[in-house]
């Protein structure tokens, strides 16, 4: 039984920093993706909200403050929370609810407003058995630090350098150069990477992603609710695999925002590291591999990071992604073009929005739509994203 | 003025040779840290006690970095702010790897992946009673084995 479903409509709301109310940015993705789908909010059966966590309450329960905004029609709702990867999550649910058969086509939404400058604990107090207030109170461990065990041990290890990482800063800012809905499009060069100031060494400011202001949302059926509609579910962008795995004991990677990772005296690491398993749980869903890739979409939250993702959703051996993007094969032309639409880099963060919208990005993509930044005769297409405590997604989207 | 941990039970504070306290499980033998006193992190094991056990001073570098900009609250940065490195230490008994502050004399130019690390304490910050202490990583004094084995 195939347990395809339908994007009928991609919608989102340009990235910025406005600090205007979240549900400002989310109406204006949910109006458009519903546009996008031919379908009224009426006939929407089902919302699943990604929350987000600095806004107040109606941030911890989005699904019913964007049903809500939308016009109370008695709707179901659901609300996800699971940090960078909670669009994924929320995408997840609608998912399951509508193969469950409790419903026929959803609405799946996150929005964000963020505050400047680095990310803070959230909630005041002392928590001293809560290791996100911990590793900021004795550690002074801000996000950029851990992206920045990442880079150093590439360049320990690999032999990655400084100019590696400013290249996919230049190689995001060409792609996101036309893209309507990223924040930063200007196109940068090696020497303005390099030059920026160090945030943590050896990141420097151009190398770490902004936090920003934005929103997606996607309308998503059942292929017979979308035959119905359209006639016909050719031509359609299809979510061919939801993966939300968790890491597996002894996680032997550290991970923000832990102090330490799993001891692996006792019991063996398993046989992939997290960040491996999230994508490798998508390609056995979806039953193919990283050969049948045209195009990835990955978490930037540095460029050394998108590095990282090369080796972890299979696109190269691990110690190759250097070498892979020298070659040119990451580029919009290349053999598997990565963050056609620019990227974190280009988009800055915007947390419960941004997973969505790595989805949105390969629903215009398969579909021939990405204007300006188009991968020639895309087909499929990946997402990959992992958030703080053990959240990871990845997406796979076909035509 | 009173030397204090700035966390309760996670290191000894013995100046000479401070070390982590970790927990064991006392059914499978599995190690963890930060330490706790129940629920094993084994998924195979049903152990509900974990015991308080020490762990090793030494370890080796996983990885290292240098924070140029001063963290947010509950950070206590001084001011003004004074870049600090970071390190990543993988135990030398445990399986484990341990972030922490480097020893403020040590610059992160002077690290590198695979070195050898040992523990200290360092102070964190200090208010009008205390004087609140970490432990940080530095690197480790040339032992009878390694000594002018340049890694």
């Amino acid at each position: 039984m195939s347990r395809d479903i339908a994007i009928l409509g991609a919608g989102m709301h340009p990235w910025g920093k406005w600090g205007r109310d979240f549900t400002e940015y989310g109406m204006v993705a949910a109006r458009d993706a519903l546009a996008d789908a031919g379908v009224a909010w009426t006939d929407i059966q089902y919302v699943a909200g990604g929350d987000t966590i600095r806004n107040g309450y109606p941030g911890f329960v989005a699904g019913s403050t964007f049903a809500q905004k939308l016009g109370w029609t008695g709707v179901r709702v659901s609300s996800n929370y699971a940090a960078c990867a909670t669009g994924a999550h929320a995408l997840q649910q609608a998912r399951a609810q509508i193969l469950a058969g409790f419903c026929d086509v959803a609405l799946v939404i996150g929005a964000d407003t963020t505050p400047k400058g680095f990310f803070a604990p959230v909630g005041g107090g002392d928590r001293k058995a809560d290791p996100d207030w911990l590793r900021f109170h004795l550690l002074g461990a801000t996000n950029p630090v851990y992206f920045a065990l990442y880079a150093r041990r590439r360049m320990d290890v690999y032999g990655a350098t400084a100019e590696d990482f400013a290249q996919v800063k230049v190689k995001n800012s060409r792609h996101g150069l036309h893209n309507p809905y990223a924040r930063f499009r200007k196109e940068n060069t090696v020497e303005d990477v390099v030059n920026s100031p160090v945030v943590a060494d050896p990141l420097r400011l151009l190398d770490i992603c902004a936090t920003s202001d934005g929103a997606a949302a996607l309308v998503v059926s059942s292929m017979e609710f979308a035959e119905k509609l359209r006639g016909s579910t050719a031509g359609l962008a299809k979510v061919k695999a939801v993966s939300t795995v968790t890491p597996r004991y002894p996680q032997t990677v550290l991970e923000m925002p832990d102090f330490a990772t799993d001891s692996s005296a006792v019991v063996a690491p398993p046989e992939r590291t997290y960040k491996d398993s999230i994508a490798h749980g998508a390609y056995e869903e979806a039953g193919i591999g990283p050969e049948d890739l045209d195009v990835a979409e990955v978490y930037d939250l540095s460029t050394a990071l998108e590095l990282d993702w090369y080796e972890n959703i299979g696109l190269c051996g691990e110690g190759e992604a250097e070498a892979l993007l020298r070659s040119g094969a990451t580029a919009i032309g290349g053999r598997i073009p990565v963050n056609p639409s620019g990227g974190l880099s280009c988009f800055g963060e915007a947390i419960p929005a941004q997973a969505i919208a790595q989805v949105c990005e390969l629903t215009w993509q398969v579909t021939g739509r990405a204007e300006g930044r188009q991968v020639e005769g895309a087909r499929v297409g990946i997402t990959a994203n992992q958030g703080l405590f053990g959240h990871g997604s990845s997406v796979i989207v076909s035509i | 003025m009173t030397r204090v941990p700035a966390v309760e039970g996670w290191f000894t504070t013995d100046p000479d040779a401070p070390q982590l306290i970790g927990a064991q499980c006392p059914k499978c033998s599995t190690l963890v840290f930060p330490p706790r006193e129940n629920v094993c992190p084994n998924p195979s094991c049903d152990s509900d006690t974990l015991e308080p056990t020490l762990l090793s001073r030494r370890g080796r570098v996983w990885s290292y970095t240098e924070n140029h900009y001063a963290p947010p609250a509950p950070y206590v940065a001084a001011d003004p702010f004074v870049p600090y490195a970071i390190a990543a230490v993988e135990l030398e008994h445990e399986g484990i790897v341990v972030l922490g502050q480097v020893a403020r004399h040590v610059s992160a130019s002077e690290l590198h992946v695979g070195m050898e690390m040992q523990l200290e304490l360092d102070t964190l910050y200090t208010d009008e009673e205390h004087e609140y202490l970490v432990y940080v990583w530095a690197p480790a004094a040339p032992s009878a084995g390694s000594a002018g084995g340049a890694q």
